[in-house]
């Protein structure tokens, strides 16, 4: 092999400007790709999270109250509106809720073991529903059992309600009770008396998707209360499978049927799971397409700048590759200065672009509260750059192969 | 001579079309990725009230406590008790409490459903406060906020859809089963960000249907509808147990138009926190804010962390572009290096050449520019999938944008090219002629 790195570096140092100027891009290419990948990683990740709901088939209905009535009014109005929506032939089951999973915020409290406990153990999102939601909502009880109909409990509109009993999502149990015991143990969750835990579902994801959920990620528990709220409630209702345009249509049919003293937008009150997925992941889904199409620019375009700058070096040097050819260098040669030659000014980028790109992620984890880059996104920007470079050189680099060895006696 | 480098550099453009195309392309690529995110950031990151925004001020009192507030910050708003407390103070020229509420309008006229309509229930200072434009009536007195009076001001939106767009002042709407007297109708208003509610939204939300008095949403015992965060152990019963709960919902805002009348307020906060601990009301030493408009939208991070990313990156973006462009400028000069010699040797002083070649780095510059436009045309367009709806749609490529995006486009070229035109003009005419 005649690849020599002395000569070729004496080379570069005839050319500073442009070999700068490539290692620079490449550094910063290196830099921005390998964070724009680790947020279209992180990003993907957070829009594949399980909801735990059989997303599929149901759908919510955001039920408002035209009038102002009396706790038992609304009772009574949930009530039926329930038995009316679950005797629809498409309906499998229905359910009143405070909120849904992925329904981009809602109601959390602060657990603690003991009532005095100032520092609370952790936090978890709260729903309240019947003793039909874990069927609506299509939940796996992974142990324990769900509520009966005699333990649901009536909240009004300003009443901080504690059940006694709780179901919990699998990763607040663990949460609280490492050990697995979690099943017949109490816990308080911003209250003066005991939850105690009688069934466990899994998963079981928070309404919202924000920074604080994902650092309680999963943490959720269900009290037995029928919410009649003045404000309004959520109807959860299971559709038979592939009956879901139908349920969808008769619902608020059936609903306005029982009373037509309440408010459903008919903009976005009625949303199944694909929606409902859409509009909390929207930012992310559009984040990653984002970076995706900077990071394939950006690469195409350092390419780009590669072969020109490369094909400008061809061109500048031609008598020279002539003159090498005639005292004897062979094409693979003249091929394997060039490839070398990009390879030491790529090793020199990603050099920099490494530092850069730590760097930058340091920064966006101090300003945006996004996590650390891991090594091995670093060490396949590095890879992905330094075959870009290769590639981008071989047009020019053959060209300057075919240079013939006339060149070094022609226009001298 | 302008003219004539500018035909020079037309010329050139065209004499080698790829690498031309490259450079055009990198720069319109790297200024429409910049200004199409540079549209949105300016948008969320805007004085929503230019003239007021350092005379308006929103107080915070910690009533959680170190051991449960926010990381030594008191919440962000206030409970029912320090509410009325700062409220019935007057210690400022003008202060009024806020909450959002959530109310039906019964059909009526063509409406066979009832609506939902959005508002908030405020003091009458809000409308002097906040510069609210009225077209008919106006805002209520203090006096219609003693007497808890069933007053309603709403928007030009809710009015064309209730009245046909009348002067509805005098005339009763009934909201929820109750009765309101229309005293006033604003002309659309929808400050973006909505600075005055930070609590209960991030800043973009559709606008507002209606204002009510504050002390007859609390005579209806008219829970929020927005947000509602609460310490220890809740045991509240009924309304009136919430209202003297540690649970906080309320905004307040005071404006003060001098710096000696907010070091006063500001005295008057540590004050009131003070004599809450003597109280024995809160056994901590007073924790208060005040923050102005700007340092409030700063506090509760109204621009969204999509945005800063997005510019950052798209800065970066824009950055490599230009490192591609000096080094294909670069090669595109030093290729005429020639010709460059036959106009030195012809008399060209190298002032010339180097004006030469930044205007034909200019044209560069403004062909990018406009191809940049194009493509920010289609990213403005297409923001809505990054953005959710109510901010994507302020993102607007106006006047001011198409000159922002050829001037950075040529500004940033011919910044680009000062070191390429330098090594154009230092070419040696003898070496270049002597090889011919």
């Amino acid at each position: 092999m005649s690849l020599q790195i002395k000569p070729i570096l004496v080379a570069l140092r005839r050319h500073k400007a442009g070999t700068l100027l490539i290692a620079v891009q490449i550094a910063l290419t290196l830099a921005i790709v390998c964070n724009a990948l680790f947020i279209i990683h992180q990003r993907l990740a957070t829009l594949s999270e399980r909801s735990g709901v059989d997303e599929a088939n149901v759908f919510v209905i955001a039920n408002q109250w035209a009038v102002d009535w009396t706790t038992q009014q609304i009772d009574a109005q949930v009530r039926a509106d329930m038995l009316a929506l679950r005797q629809l032939p498409g309906v499998r089951n229905a359910a009143p809720s405070t909120g849904y999973p992925l329904q981009g915020g809602g109601w959390d409290n602060f657990i603690t073991m003991t009532p005095d406990q100032i520092k609370p153990t952790t936090d978890s999102a709260v729903y309240m529903g019947d003793e039909h939601l874990l069927d609506t909502l299509g939940l796996r009880l992974v142990a324990g059992r769900n509520f009966h109909s005699d333990e649901v409990l009536v909240m009004g509109t300003q009443q901080a309600l504690v059940p006694p009993q709780v179901i919990v999502s699998k990763a607040l149990a663990h949460r609280l009770f490492p050990d697995g015991s979690a099943l017949g143990k109490s816990f308080y969750a911003m209250a003066a008396s005991p939850s105690t835990i009688i069934g466990i579902v899994d998963p079981l994801h928070r309404q919202g998707a924000s920074p604080w959920d994902k650092l309680h990620a999963g943490q959720s528990l269900i009290w037995p209360a029928r919410p009649d709220d003045a404000r309004g409630v959520f109807y959860i209702v299971r559709a038979k499978p592939g009956q879901l345009a139908a349920a969808m249509r008769e619902a608020p049919k059936a609903l306005y049927a029982q009373s037509r003293l309440r408010i459903i937008d008919p903009k976005d009150g009625i949303q199944d799971y694909a929606q409902i997925r859409h509009r909390v992941f929207d930012s992310d889904r559009g984040m990653a397409i984002l970076m995706g199409i900077i990071s394939a620019v950006l690469l195409a375009i350092t390419a780009a700048g590669i072969v020109g700058l490369t094909s400008f070096w061809v061109g500048q040097r031609r008598k020279q590759i002539g003159i090498r050819r005639a005292l004897g260098a062979t094409r693979g040669d003249i091929l394997g200065y060039f490839l070398t030659e990009n390879l030491l000014i790529g090793i020199g980028g990603v050099l920099a672009g490494v530092v850069l790109a730590f760097g930058i992620n340091l920064w966006m984890v101090s300003q945006f509260e996004t996590a650390r880059l891991s090594l091995a996104y670093v060490a396949s920007g590095v890879v992905l750059l330094l075959l870009l470079g290769q590639g981008a050189v071989l047009a020019p680099a053959v060209r300057a192969s075919h240079v013939s060895p006339v060149e070094a006696t022609r226009s001298v | 001579m302008f003219a004539y480098y500018f035909q020079l550099g037309l010329r050139s453009l065209r004499r080698n079309p790829a690498l031309t195309a490259l450079m055009v392309m990198a720069i319109g690529f790297g200024v429409a990725a910049s200004m199409t995110t540079y549209a949105v950031f300016r948008a969320v990151s805007g004085n929503p009230i230019p003239g007021k925004s350092a005379q308006l001020f929103t107080p915070l009192v910690d009533n959680w406590g170190p051991q449960q507030n926010l990381q030594g910050e008191p919440p962000d708003a206030l409970d029912y008790v320090d509410a009325m407390a700062l409220m019935r103070a007057q210690q400022a020229k003008r202060q009024t409490l806020l909450y959002q509420v959530q109310m039906s309008v019964l059909p009526g006229g063509d409406r066979d459903l009832p609506v939902s309509a959005n508002g908030y229930a405020v003091y009458g200072d809000f409308f002097p406060m906040f510069d609210v434009p009225f077209q008919y009536g106006s805002g209520w007195s203090a006096q219609d906020d003693e007497a808890r009076s069933s007053d309603v001001v709403i928007s030009a939106q809710l009015n064309q859809k209730l009245f046909g767009g009348v002067n509805s002042v005098g005339r009763t709407v009934n909201f929820s089963g109750h009765d309101y007297r229309v005293v006033g109708v604003t002309r659309p208003w929808d400050p973006k960000p909505r600075f005055f509610d930070l609590f209960n939204t991030t800043g973009f939300k559709d606008a507002s249907d209606f204002y009510m008095p504050f002390t007859r949403a609390q005579d209806l015992q008219m829970r929020s509808n927005g947000g509602n965060s609460c310490r220890g152990s809740l045991t509240f019963t009924g309304w009136e147990d919430y209202r003297q709960s540690n649970c906080v919902w309320i905004t307040a805002w005071v404006e003060l138009d001098s710096a000696a009348a907010v070091a006063r307020y500001r005295r008057f906060l540590e004050g009131y926190a003070s004599d809450q601990q003597k109280a024995g009301r809160f056994a901590w030493s007073p924790n208060v804010r005040l923050y102005d408009v700007m340092q409030w939208l700063d506090v509760r991070r109204v621009v969204p962390p999509e945005s800063r990313i997005s510019l950052l990156v798209a800065l970066g973006f824009f950055a490599i572009c230009l490192v591609n462009t000096i080094g294909l400028l670069l090669a595109k000069f030093l290729r005429r290096a020639g010709e460059i010699g036959v106009r030195r040797a012809l008399g060209a002083s190298r002032r010339e050449i180097y004006a030469q070649y930044l205007i034909e780095a200019g044209t560069v510059g403004l062909a990018g520019g406009v191809l940049g436009l194009l493509l920010t045309a289609a990213g403005v367009a297409g923001v809505g999938v990054l953005f959710p709806p109510q901010i994507a749609k302020l993102a607007q490529l106006d006047m001011s944008l198409v000159g922002l995006t050829l001037l950075v486009a040529i500004i940033a070229t011919v910044l680009a090219a000062f070191y390429p035109a330098w090594r154009a003009a230092r070419v040696q005419p003898a070496w270049q002629l002597k090889s011919n």
